[in-house]
C-alpha cells in the first residue's frame, strides 16, 4: 500500500478516537440543550476535571505501571466509576447552585453564568495543579497490534501484508478508548430511548411545562441530565488522560469548543446528532491537521461550524422544521 | 425608596455635575501621576487600558444591549481594528498612513467587516447568533496568527508565496503613532519636538476623546429612530417586523456600528502599545466586555460606562498590578493572584444575575405606577 | 366600492396539515369584514399570510393589484397592512409614545449620520413624531400615559395601544386578530363603536377575528366562516346567521337534526 493512503487510514484511526471522545462530551452539551436551552459553557471544563480527579485518585492508588492483571481489570474500571461519580455530582452541584436560581432569568444570565464557572474553574485547576502542562502517567499498557503476530497471521492469510504498513498503527490504547466510548455511548442512546427517566427527560425537552403537569418532576429530571452528563464528560477526561498522557488546566475550553460545535453541528438537543457530529468533527480535525496543518483547523471547523448554521441551522440531524406559534 | 443605583445621574444635577465631571477629567491623569510615586506601575498606563475597555464596552451595549443580539465574538472586531491599523502602520507594508486618518479607515473596515459577518447570519436568532459570533471570534486570532507567512496555491501554481501580512504570532511592531509637525511648522519647533510616543498623559487624553466620541453617538442613537427600532427588535423581532422595522437592516446597522466603536478603539489601542500580537483578541476579552455590559446593566449608557470604569479599572488596576504587589509574589505565587482574577468575575456574575440580574446600573426606569387615566373610555366614541 | 385585498385560491400547509385550504377571499375598500369559525379553523392562519409571515404554499394574494404573497411583513406594513395580535405583542419595556413611534418607523427618514449629528431636518422630523404619537395615543383614549412603560398598563389599555401603535403605521387595511378577548361587556361596546369611527374617520378597511358573535354580527359589512381551512359561508351577518352549514360547524350535525325537529 503507498505511503499516502497508510496516512490516509492513519488519519481516519485519528479521527475515529478524537471522535470517540469528543462524543462524550458533547453528549452533556447536548443533553443540557435539549432540556433547559442552555449553552452550558462549563461542560468542557468538566471534561478537564475528570482528567485532574482521576489522576489524583490514581496517584493516591499508586499502582504499579502499566497496570496489569487485578489492577487492570479492576482498579481501573472503579477508578473510572469513581471518577464518573465525582464528576457527575460536581455538574449536578453547579447546576444546583448558579443555575437553578435562573431558570426564568433572561438567556443571556445563565450563559454568562456557565461562562463565570468555566473560567473559575479553571482558575481553581491552574491553583490546584499549577498552570504548566500536567504528565498523566502511562497507566494504559501499549502495544501495537500492527506488530502482533496474530494479526500480522491474520491478514497474511488475507493476502495483505501490514508489516509493510509502516505508518499505521492501532494500539491497544486505540482499542480502549473506542471500548469505554462506543458501548458508554451506545448505553446513554439505550437509556434516553429505553427507560422512564430517558422517557421523561425526552418528555421535558418537547415541552417543560407540558411535562410538569403529566406529573414529570421536571427539576429532577434537569438534576439526572446534569449528573449524566457531567459522568460522561468526566468519564472522557480520565480515558483522554490515559490515551494522551498530558493535559492542562485550559484543556477543557479547547475540548469544550469542539464537543460543542459537534453537538451544533449534529442539530443541537439531539443525541444521536452529538454522536455524529462528534466522529464528523474528529475526522475533520484529523485531516485537517494532517493534509492543511494544525494551526488551520480551528479556522476550518469553525469554518465549517459557521456555514453549517447560515445554510442549515437545525444541524444535520435536526428537524428543518419549526412553526413558531404567534 | 429611590434606587439610588438606577439612576446614577440623579446624584448631581445640572451644569454644575458637567463641570465637575470635567474638571476631574482633566485633573486625573495629574493626581495619578502623583500616585505613581507610591506605586511600581505604570498607574496611568492601567487606566488608561481601562477606558479603551469602556469604550469597547459601549460598543457591544448596543449589539448587546440595546438591540438584544448575542455576541460572544466580539473582540473579533477589536482584533480587525488594530490589526488594520497594524497594516496600515507597520514601516514594513510601506504604508505608514497619518494616524489621524487610519483610526478613521479602521472603524470603516471594522464595520465593513459587521455587514460581512452579520448580513448572512443575522436572521439566526438568539443562541444561534451566540455561536456563530463566538465561532468568528475564534477564527480571526487564528487567521492572524497564520496570515504571517502565507502561501496559496491553486492547481499547483503557486499564488502567493511567504507573504507575511500579520506577522504572526510574533506581532506587529511599531505601529505609527499620530505625529504632530503640523503643530511644529507652525511653531517654528523643532522637528519631533511633539512626539508622544508613549507619554501616558497624552494618551490619557487622547483615549479620553476617543470615549466621548463613542459615548456621544451611542446616546444620540439611544434617543433616535434606529435606536427605537433596536429596542422594539429586542423586546419582540417579530412585532417590530409587523410594525414595518426591518429586522435585518436594523441588526445589521447594530452589527455594523457596535463593531465601527470596536474598531476605532482597537486603533487608538495599537497605536498606544506600539506593538499587537493575537493574544490580546482571545475569547477572554469578548467575555470580559460582556460582563461589564452585563455587570453594569444591559441597555444603559451611562451604567456602562460608569460600571465599565470601576470593573475595567478593577481588573486592570487591583486585580492586576495593586494584589500582585501586595503579596509580592510571597504570599501567593504571582499567577495565583493573576488567575484568581476569573474567580473574581465568576463570582460577581453568579452573584449579580442571582440578585440583581438587570446589572448594577439598569437604564433608566420609566414611570411605572399608574396615574389616574385621563379618558376612561376611547374618547369621542360616546359622543358621536 | 373597488376591491382593496384579493386572495386567489390560498393555501398553507405545515407538513401534511392543511391550515388554510384553498381559500378565496375579497375585501372591499372602507368595509368591516369578520373570519369566524371553531378553533383550529386557520384563521390566524390566513392573517399570518395576508400579513407576511407565513408565505402562501399555493395560490397568491393582491392587495391595491399588487401580488404581495412572499412579501416580509415588514414591506407589507409599508404599503399599508398593519395588525394587532391575539395574545397582546407590546414593546414592553418602551413607553406609550415609543411604541406608537415604531410604527411610525418606516415614514421617517433619519439614517445613522442624521440621528447622531441631528441637523434641523431630524429634529423638525423627531418632534413632529412625537406630536403625532400623542394624538394617536389621545385618539384611542390613552392621554396621560405617553410616558408608561407599555408592560404597567391595564389590559384594555393594552389593547388599544395595540391598535394605535398599528395605526401609526398609515393602514389601509387594517387586520384585529380577537381585539375584544377578555373584555368586559363595557369595554367590547365601546370597542365596537371604536372599529366603527376607525372605518368611518379613517377611512380603512378591517378584517377581523372575533369570537364573540354579537360583536361580528353588529358591525361586521360581511362574515366568512371557516372550518378546516375551507370557507363554509360568507355573507352579511343575517345570510350566515341562517345558514345550516355555519350551524353544524359549530354545533354539530346532531344539534342540527335536533334544530330542524
Amino acid at each position: 500500500m503507498s505511503i499516502d493512503n497508510q496516512v490516509f487510514i492513519q488519519n481516519v484511526i485519528i479521527g475515529l478516537t478524537v471522535g470517540g471522545y469528543l462524543a462524550l462530551i458533547a453528549l452533556g452539551y447536548t443533553m443540557v440543550y435539549g432540556i433547559i436551552e442552555l449553552i452550558n459553557f462549563a461542560h468542557g471544563d468538566l471534561f478537564a476535571f475528570g482528567f485532574f480527579i482521576s489522576l489524583t485518585i490514581f496517584a493516591e492508588i499508586n499502582p504499579e505501571i502499566p497496570l496489569h492483571g487485578s489492577d487492570l481489570y479492576f482498579t481501573l474500571p472503579a477508578v473510572a466509576l469513581l471518577t464518573m461519580l465525582l464528576t457527575g455530582s460536581l455538574n449536578l452541584a453547579i447546576d444546583q447552585i448558579a443555575y437553578k436560581p435562573l431558570r426564568k432569568a433572561p438567556r443571556l444570565a445563565p450563559l454568562l453564568t456557565a461562562v463565570g464557572i468555566s473560567f473559575m474553574l479553571e482558575a481553581i485547576y491552574a491553583i490546584w495543579k499549577g498552570p504548566i502542562q500536567i504528565p498523566y502517567p502511562r497507566y494504559f499498557p501499549k502495544e501495537d497490534y500492527m506488530e502482533n503476530e496474530h494479526v500480522i497471521s491474520f491478514f497474511s492469510k488475507l493476502g495483505m501484508d501490514i508489516t509493510e504498513w509502516r505508518i499505521v498503527s492501532f494500539t491497544t490504547k486505540d482499542l480502549f478508548l473506542f471500548g469505554v466510548t462506543i458501548p458508554l455511548v451506545a448505553l446513554l442512546t439505550l437509556f434516553i430511548d429505553r427507560t422512564r427517566i430517558g422517557k421523561a427527560m425526552r418528555a421535558s425537552a418537547q415541552d417543560r411545562e407540558a411535562a410538569m403537569m403529566m406529573g414529570i418532576n421536571v427539576n429532577r429530571i434537569i438534576a439526572s441530565t446534569f449528573f449524566v452528563g457531567g459522568a460522561l464528560a468526566g468519564v472522557a477526561g480520565m480515558v483522554w488522560g490515559l490515551y494522551i498522557n498530558s493535559g492542562r488546566f485550559t484543556m477543557g475550553f479547547e475540548a469544550g469548543l469542539m464537543a460543542f460545535t459537534s453537538a451544533v453541528l449534529g442539530g443541537i438537543g439531539n443525541i444521536r446528532g452529538a454522536v455524529l457530529g462528534a466522529f464528523i468533527i474528529g475526522m475533520i480535525k484529523a485531516m485537517s491537521d494532517s493534509y492543511i496543518g494544525s494551526e488551520w483547523t480551528r479556522v476550518v471547523i469553525f469554518g465549517i461550524l459557521i456555514l453549517m448554521l447560515v445554510f442549515r441551522p437545525s444541524g444535520i440531524l435536526g428537524s428543518t422544521q419549526s412553526i413558531e406559534k404567534l | 425608596m429611590r434606587d439610588i443605583l438606577a439612576q446614577p445621574r440623579s446624584i448631581l444635577s445640572g451644569r454644575l455635575r458637567w463641570v465637575l465631571i470635567a474638571i476631574f477629567v482633566v485633573i486625573a491623569p495629574f493626581a495619578m501621576k502623583e500616585l505613581e510615586l507610591l506605586t511600581n506601575f505604570g498607574l496611568i498606563t492601567q487606566v488608561n487600558r481601562a477606558l479603551i475597555f469602556v469604550a469597547l464596552a459601549q460598543g457591544l451595549n448596543i449589539v448587546v444591549g440595546l438591540a438584544g443580539l448575542l455576541d460572544l465574538g466580539y473582540a473579533a472586531f477589536f482584533a480587525i481594528g488594530a490589526y488594520t491599523f497594524g497594516l496600515l502602520t507597520w514601516p514594513s507594508h510601506d504604508i505608514e498612513m497619518s494616524f489621524f486618518l487610519a483610526i478613521w479607515i479602521c472603524a470603516l473596515v471594522a464595520a465593513v467587516f459587521g455587514i460581512i459577518i452579520g448580513a448572512p447570519t443575522l436572521r439566526l436568532r438568539g443562541d444561534y447568533l451566540a455561536i456563530v459570533t463566538l465561532a468568528f471570534g475564534e477564527i480571526i486570532p487564528a487567521l492572524v496568527r497564520n496570515l504571517g507567512d502565507f502561501t496559496l496555491t491553486f492547481r499547483g501554481r503557486v499564488l502567493i508565496e511567504d507573504y507575511n501580512l500579520t506577522n504572526g504570532s510574533q506581532g506587529l511592531t511599531p505601529l505609527g503613532r499620530p505625529n504632530f509637525t503640523f503643530l511644529e511648522n507652525l511653531f517654528g519647533l523643532d522637528k519631533g519636538a511633539l512626539n508622544v510616543g508613549v507619554n501616558p498623559t497624552f494618551w490619557y487624553f487622547a483615549i479620553v476623546i476617543t470615549s466621548m466620541i463613542v459615548l456621544f453617538s451611542a446616546i444620540r442613537l439611544n434617543n433616535s429612530r434606529l435606536g427605537r427600532a433596536w429596542k422594539a427588535i429586542r423586546e419582540d423581532e417579530t412585532a417590530a417586523d409587523f410594525m414595518g422595522v426591518d429586522p435585518i437592516r436594523t441588526k445589521l446597522a447594530a452589527f455594523a456600528i457596535g463593531a465601527s466603536f470596536s474598531g476605532l478603539a482597537g486603533a487608538v489601542y495599537a497605536s498606544m502599545l506600539g506593538a499587537i500580537f493575537p493574544e490580546l483578541f482571545k475569547f477572554q476579552v469578548s467575555i470580559f466586555l460582556l460582563i461589564i455590559v452585563v455587570l453594569s446593566g444591559r441597555g444603559s449608557i451611562w451604567g456602562v460606562l460608569i460600571g465599565g470604569i470601576i470593573i475595567a479599572t478593577f481588573d486592570g488596576v487591583f486585580l492586576a498590578q495593586v494584589l500582585p504587589d501586595i503579596f509580592n509574589g510571597e504570599v501567593l505565587p504571582e499567577y495565583d493572584v493573576q488567575s484568581l482574577r476569573w474567580v473574581f468575575f465568576g463570582i460577581g456574575l453568579i452573584v449579580i444575575m442571582i440578585f440583581r440580574p438587570q446589572g448594577l446600573f439598569p437604564p433608566k426606569s420609566i414611570e411605572t405606577k399608574i396615574v389616574p387615566p385621563v379618558a376612561e373610555s376611547l374618547e369621542g366614541v360616546q359622543n358621536s | 366600492m373597488s376591491v382593496i385585498l384579493e386572495a386567489k385560491g390560498v393555501s398553507k400547509a405545515f407538513g401534511r396539515l392543511v391550515a388554510v385550504d384553498t381559500l378565496d377571499y375579497t375585501i372591499e375598500d372602507n368595509s368591516i369584514n369578520s373570519i369566524i369559525g371553531p378553533n383550529g379553523a386557520g384563521k390566524t392562519t390566513f392573517f399570518n399570510v395576508v400579513t407576511g409571515y407565513y408565505k402562501p404554499t399555493t395560490g397568491k394574494v393582491v392587495f391595491n393589484q399588487r401580488n404581495i404573497s412572499g412579501s416580509r411583513p415588514n414591506q407589507l406594513t409599508r404599503i399599508g397592512i398593519a395588525r394587532t395580535f391575539q395574545t397582546i405583542r407590546l414593546f414592553n419595556n418602551l413607553t406609550a409614545r415609543e411604541n406608537v413611534l415604531i410604527g411610525m418607523h418606516h415614514r421617517l427618514k433619519s439614517g445613522v449620520f442624521g440621528d447622531i449629528f441631528r441637523p434641523p431636518a431630524v429634529r423638525r422630523e423627531e418632534a413632529k413624531a412625537h406630536e403625532e404619537a400623542g394624538q394617536l395615543l389621545d385618539y384611542v383614549g390613552l392621554k396621560g400615559y405617553e410616558e408608561h412603560a407599555a408592560k404597567s398598563l391595564p389590559y384594555g389599555h393594552q389593547r388599544r395601544l395595540e391598535i394605535a401603535r398599528a395605526l401609526a403605521t398609515q393602514p389601509q387595511l387594517l387586520l384585529l386578530d380577537e381585539p375584544t378577548a377578555g373584555m368586559n361587556p363595557n369595554e367590547t361596546q365601546d370597542m365596537i363603536l371604536f372599529i366603527r369611527k376607525l372605518r368611518d374617520e379613517r377611512n380603512l378597511s378591517i378584517l377581523l377575528i372575533e369570537h364573540d358573535m354579537k360583536v361580528v354580527m353588529t358591525i361586521s359589512d360581511k362574515v366568512t366562516v371557516l372550518d378546516y381551512g375551507k370557507k363554509i359561508s360568507e355573507g352579511q351577518p343575517a345570510e350566515v346567521q341562517k345558514d345550516e352549514r355555519v350551524i353544524e360547524a359549530y354545533l354539530g350535525r346532531r344539534a342540527l337534526e335536533m334544530l330542524k325537529k
